[in-house]
């Protein structure tokens, strides 16, 4: 596991039944791309997360894949529809075979 | 065009070396590729696909672009001018409320952003921005 | 009212015989309250008619990233920072919290910073973070330009967002304050350049393909996106040294403190914005 990786994620609270809402998020990372080379000329493994996933009550929203061009500290921005009350559940996967999960629940209003 | 991918992939990092001895533009026929591998070859429209990102971004490291496409199934980003022209694919779900996303990417220099997005019925969308990315002040 | 504000101050400027300026006019709300981005210069700065926050001189882009704290990867820091300061080290078993359970009880703090303390020395908040952990904690001081002073350092900034910078200069600050202001104007390195050369002479113009700030603090530890974590603001000092091809010197240096307590009252009125967002 990376070191400090630490997931974000802004989710409304509340929705009313069918509504599309924003949803942010965002996770700590490198992003080591692989370019680089260290002090002694040796380039540096990549080390990236490589997919997002964020679904809601286990039915898809997104599902991104990532190359090493995105920036450091992975941010999205994408909307979801939620048809009723439920959890949104965000998975990220790291290069080194770590996975990262975060919940948040909807309620609907 | 006969050439296979590999081949394609082959000569790609030749005209790299080539192209850093002599200074001409490279990676164009890394990102052509890349699209074709989605499209097999097929015409792009440009309509109905909105990509927004900065005229001049500020810095390279950190650029924010936006894509969007009513009833795509898919979006890929690329990069055309980075070593590796593919960025991220945005690939959405029944509970998306919109095809579009957003994210922040990594341009090595000044370069088009290109997004091609599949659509259900086959067809596809392709949509270019050129980036300017700046050389900062004084450190780069 | 922006622009009439602009337009005055290049009035201002220009009979100062300073370079024009190109800032944008955009207003900085952050989650629902709004920063002072600018301000009358304080009554000591003689070239300058009015102070403006980084945040200012950068791309649209830029700036939005700052306007909500979702956007701002800074966050990322200050939940590492929060963290931080809820775990346990050193031979007394504290933690921060052991002693400050909220960090709100900071608020105002980095807005007075540096100040000169009961002994007669000028500390800086990064001084108070490690007096604590090694008097109080029994803990290993941290490294003065660390992730993790950083860290802990843009918590304790941002309880004072918004709030106005308002660094005491005078009574025991002042021969601190007199070492820095001659740091300020001093040619150094072997391109001979002063910090005002280019931020008091030349902020608003572009440096090659970069729009020049006037060098304020108010938003530091910054997130920068060049390097992609927080900075502090001896580490910028020592990167801009570099750049004018000076020797710099040391990070928490007595140079450095000073410069920072000169460099905070140059930005007089000026919110607080810990953490910012700069190029």
């Amino acid at each position: 596991m990376a070191e400090n990786v630490r997931p974000r994620v802004r989710v409304p609270k509340t929705a009313a039944a069918g509504e599309v809402i924003t949803i942010k998020s965002l996770i700590s990372h490198k992003m080591e791309s692989g370019q680089r080379k260290d002090g002694d000329g040796n380039v540096i493994p990549r080390s990236i997360i490589n997919r997002f996933v964020c679904a809601f009550n286990g039915e898809t929203v997104i599902d991104v894949t990532l190359e090493a061009a995105v920036s450091t500290n992975p941010f999205f921005e994408f909307e979801a529809v939620v048809p009723e009350a439920g959890d949104f559940s965000f998975t990220w996967y790291d290069d080194d075979g770590s996975v990262y999960e975060e919940t948040k629940s909807v309620a609907i209003a | 065009m006969a050439f296979t991918r590999r081949k394609m992939l082959i000569l790609g990092s030749a005209s790299f070396a080539t192209a850093t001895l002599v200074g001409l533009p490279a990676f164009a026929s890394l990102t052509d590729d890349a699209i074709i591998a989605i499209t097999g070859g097929a015409e792009t429209s440009d309509a109905g696909i909105t990509l927004t990102a900065p005229e001049i971004a500020e810095n390279g490291n950190t650029v924010p672009v936006e894509v969007s496409a009513p009833g795509a199934t898919s979006i890929a980003l690329f990069a055309s001018g980075n070593p590796t022209p593919s960025v991220a694919t945005f690939n959405f779900g029944p509970l998306a409320g919109s095809q579009t996303g957003a994210t922040r990417i990594r341009l090595a220099k000044t370069q088009d952003v290109v997004a091609i997005a599949t659509m259900p019925d086959g067809s596809f969308l392709r949509a270019s921005v050129t980036v300017k990315v700046t050389i900062g002040g004084c450190g780069g | 009212m922006k622009l009439q504000n602009a337009i005055a101050a290049a009035a201002i400027l220009s009979f100062a015989g300073t370079m024009g300026f190109a800032q944008t006019d955009n207003e900085l709300t952050v989650e629902g309250q709004l920063i002072s981005t600018e301000a009358a210069a304080p009554a000591h700065m003689e070239n300058v008619g009015t102070v403006y926050s980084g945040w200012r001189f950068r791309s649209e882009e830029t700036q939005a990233m700052q306007t909500d704290d979702f956007d701002n990867s800074g966050f990322v820091f200050v939940d590492d920072g929060l963290a931080l300061m809820a775990s346990v080290d050193g031979s007394e078993g504290k933690s921060c919290a052991s002693c400050h359970e909220d960090a709100e009880e900071f608020a105002g703090l980095k807005a007075q910073m540096p100040r000169v303390n009961d002994s007669g020395e000028l500390e800086t908040l990064e001084d108070l973070v490690n007096t604590c952990r090694t008097e109080r904690m029994g803990a290993e001081p941290w490294k003065y330009n660390g992730s993790q002073m950083a860290a802990v350092t843009a918590v304790i900034g941002l309880q004072s967002r918004g709030m106005p910078v308002d660094v005491a200069i005078d009574g025991a600050a002042e021969s601190f304050w007199e070492r820095g202001k001659d740091l300020y104007y001093a040619r150094v390195g072997q391109l001979d350049l002063s910090c005002a050369n280019c931020h008091e002479d030349n902020y608003g113009t572009m440096i090659r393909a970069d729009h020049l700030s006037q060098g304020q603090i108010n938003g530091f530890p910054t997130y920068r996106l060049k390097n992609a974590k927080l900075n502090t603001v001896h580490s910028r000092f020592s990167g801009c040294m570099k750049n004018v091809r000076a020797e710099p010197y040391a990070i928490g240096s007595d140079e450095f403190k000073a410069l920072e307590l000169y460099l905070a009252s140059r930005g007089t009125g000026l919110s607080v914005e810990t953490p910012s967002i700069r190029n």
